[in-house]
């Protein structure tokens, strides 16, 4: 018999309740005797140093020469930087990127750059505010590049893209025209999840709708088992192609960093903790907050969250060639995320926080609530899905009818008008994907706005597809409408045991249930059961 | 072209002026600085009338101010409208709007200004801005003088709708698939016929019925995001 990680509680018949997120709501809720909860692991120590780490990485490159040796006077060079998406909440200052970016800049004045200009490469993510990019670049960076020279990438700037080439999978590959006329670009990112970083990075952040499409589509990402664990991952193998021919042509120095899950100050580490094992003030502490939160109004609380970035801590910085510095920087990734678990599960439950890389400063709606749980929550996984093939998914969200007006636009009129049409990501990708990429009135909105590019709602809808479908049922518990739900395919059930009750009558008798508790991150490492069953439809 | 059409509103949400912009500028350049006067000055007298018009009929509005054209003859009025268009109109362009039609072109619609201005400045602004059909305002003329009247319909509030729907059917484009845009309350029947309605620089009434509907609202004046296009 395996014995589980620590990290992996069975519950017993005298285990307290579990505290889950659904929305920006925390909920008591009682799960049966046997169900195992999932916690992440407790955070790897930061770096005793981090400056001197990041003066080390950039003198003692992975599979490269060092920084300064790329360097010449009157040479051009660009500074892509990773957005505000990731990490997740954003982290206290100074962030891992203005870390980087401080020597990177001197380094470059000593060797007499001059010609030097920063993108945040957002590809179709909204633009960063001021101050959100002053938060990633650090106060001395921003107030010297900010704005001529320290801006949002626009992948819809007529003649903004320079054409690279055709990928052998036939993508197209164009990219900034400044990066794509620059004698050195230097990365700059922070990779929390272990699907960024890596090719990913100039291949999506820089691009455009011709390169993106190439990937981000439904024929993509339903040949991808996962996408957190990049062997695996279609997606990650068409990246590759794109980002190899951008190497190819361009010189590229990467300089990749990550954090530990610190998400919460000492004030709020409770909310990691097994509920058993938390001391009686922290009970208490926990309580409290899950009554407060219940009494707050929704702005309040979403603010409450918001109001206090994460302490994470860098736990390391490589710099040099993408793939050296990517593997090195995926292993400090899968040692802090993945906790072990034996057997895939018929019954998984995943509360949906009120977080997502796509609404950092909005509400998140009705399609990042799929994205969350169909996408990002199935897919933090190695080896196999947390969720037998055909099982049933229970989440925790409250799916309001509600979107940021400015930032996501364009999805309200692909939730309203598009999804109640048809749920098929191949027919939504076929009859409308074109005609909402040219949309003007959205494409201003990108450009001049806070908006999402028209076709992100697309893409997020893809980003759940094999969720979609590997999983059965999708039962939500604590919706405050069936409009939302019913749109989504979700069946609705007002308790978790209803919802257990429900998943039971299509589950194998005694089902195996498990809760991922998310928040901080963490993935699922899951080895077979030596003797699991699988049930449902096969996979095609 | 395509299946649908984009129509605009233009003073305030194309071009920073109103009505009364290119109408002071007519006003100012008659044959006599005295006919001058005294047309700014009938108008400045019916001000307050025109301006509680202005907040409760729009069609009304329209007309009181155009009276103010009678007895202008259609010559000076032709000779003046490309002034009017270099020197008040063409100025007050906001920076995004030739992009947005631009785009609006190249995702295959097709482009129709929809304005209470009068048809003489909508010429040059249309053939400018690259639209493919306007719907304007136009004056009455008997002997090649202007009665005061507009001649029907009047293109304002409600009737707009109409008109989209009318010039819709007429080139068998489905309104639902079609898009509008203003910046005014006003407009409101206009922007409620079309399957993609979107607001620009609304006004604070317009504002509010967007958010409740989730109407786009765009912002055509600020810099892109991106350097080089600041520059532009």
């Amino acid at each position: 018999m395996s014995v589980d990680h620590p990290c992996v509680v069975t519950l017993s018949h005298r285990s307290k309740p579990r505290v889950l997120f659904s929305g920006d709501q925390l909920v008591e809720v009682d799960l049966p005797a046997g169900t195992r909860v999932m916690y992440a692991k407790p955070p790897m120590d930061g770096l005793p140093d981090p400056d001197a780490a990041v003066r080390y990485a950039l003198n003692h490159p992975l599979g490269d020469e060092p920084l300064y040796a790329k360097l010449r006077p009157g040479m051009r060079v660009t500074i892509a930087i990773d957005d505000l998406s990731m990490p997740l909440p954003m982290m206290k200052s100074p962030d891992n990127r203005a870390r980087v970016l401080g020597p990177v800049i001197k380094m470059l004045d000593e060797a007499g750059v001059e010609d030097i200009e920063l993108i945040i490469a957002t590809a179709f993510h909204r633009p960063m505010s001021a101050k959100e990019i002053k938060h990633i670049v650090g106060s001395t960076t921003f107030d010297r590049f900010w704005p001529d020279k320290l801006y949002n990438h626009d992948a819809e700037r007529p003649g903004g893209l320079t054409h690279l080439g055709t990928t052998a999978d036939g993508i197209e590959v164009e990219i900034n025209a400044r990066a794509a006329s620059s004698d050195l670009v230097i990365y700059v990112n922070l990779t929390f999840v272990s699907m960024n970083g890596g090719y990913k990075s100039m291949g999506t952040g820089l691009v455009g709708y011709k390169t993106l499409r190439g990937h981000h589509n439904p024929s993509t990402i339903r040949k991808t088992d996962s996408y957190m664990d990049p062997k695996r991952s279609h997606l990650a193998s068409k990246m590759e192609g794109v980002g190899r021919l951008i190497e190819d042509k361009l010189d590229v120095f990467h300089i990749e960093t990550t954090v530990n899950n610190r998400m919460f100050d000492k004030a709020l580490d409770f909310l990691t903790k097994n509920e058993d094992e938390l001391t009686k003030i922290e009970g208490r502490a926990l309580k409290a907050l899950v009554r407060t939160l219940k009494i707050l109004p929704q702005p309040a609380r979403q603010a409450i969250f918001e109001r206090f970035p994460a302490p994470y801590e860098m736990t390391g910085v490589f710099a040099g060639e993408c793939e050296a510095v990517h593997d090195a920087i995926l292993h400090l990734v899968y040692k802090q995320h993945c906790v072990p678990i034996t057997g895939q599960a018929d019954i998984v439950v995943f509360p949906i926080p009120y977080i997502s890389p796509y609404n950092v400063g909005a509400y998140l709606n009705p399609l990042l609530v799929s994205v969350m749980a169909e996408g990002y929550m199935h897919n933090l996984h190695r080896g196999v899905p947390l969720l037998k093939k055909g099982g049933t998914m229970i989440i925790m969200h409250p799916c309001s009818d509600k979107f940021d007006p400015d930032q996501h636009a364009a999805y309200v009129e692909f939730f309203h008008k598009l999804l109640p049409q048809t749920r098929d990501a191949m027919e939504l990708h076929k009859r409308f994907e074109r005609i909402f990429s040219k949309n003007p009135a959205y494409i201003q909105m990108y450009r001049t706005g806070s908006a999402y590019h028209p076709v992100h709602p697309f893409y997020m809808w893809y980003w759940g597809e094999n969720g979609r479908q590997h999983r059965g049922r999708l039962i939500v518990v604590g919706a405050d409408n069936a409009y939302v739900p019913s749109i989504l395919g979700y069946e609705m059930a007002s308790t978790m045991s209803e919802a257990l009750r429900m998943a039971r009558e299509t589950s194998p008798a005694d089902p195996s249930i498990t809760c991922f508790r998310l928040s901080p991150i963490m993935m699922a490492d899951v080895t077979p059961a030596p003797a699991a069953t699988q049930f449902g439809v096969s996979k095609a | 072209m395509g299946e649908a059409t984009a129509y605009f509103d233009v003073d305030g949400t194309l071009v920073g002026t109103n009505l009364l912009h290119p109408t002071v500028m007519y006003f100012a350049n008659q044959s006599s600085p005295l006919k001058s006067a005294l047309r700014i000055g009938g108008a400045l007298l019916n001000a307050p009338a025109m301006a509680l018009a202005e907040s409760r009929d729009r069609r009304l509005f329209n007309e009181m101010l155009f009276s103010h054209y009678k007895g202008m003859s259609e010559d000076r009025i032709a000779v003046l409208s490309e002034e009017v268009f270099d020197t008040v109109v063409k100025p007050r362009i906001f920076r995004g709007a030739v992009d947005l039609i631009e785009r609006c072109k190249a995702a295959g619609e097709r482009v129709v200004l929809i304005t209470g201005s009068l048809d003489w400045t909508m010429t040059y602004l249309s053939e400018y801005l690259g639209a493919d059909h306007f719907i304007a305002n136009r004056l009455e003329m008997k002997d090649g003088i202007a009665t005061g009247k507009l001649l029907r319909p009047v293109v304002a509030g409600p009737e707009k709708a109409g008109l989209m729907v009318a010039d819709a059917r007429s080139v068998g484009h489905d309104l639902s698939l079609c898009s509008a845009y203003s910046d005014s309350f006003s407009d409101v029947p206009m922007l409620s016929v079309v399957g993609r309605p979107a607001c620009i620089r609304p006004d604070k009434r317009l504002a509010r019925l967007a958010r409740a509907y989730d109407w786009p609202i765009l912002d055509i004046e600020s810099p892109p995001r991106g350097t080089m296009e600041t520059a532009r």
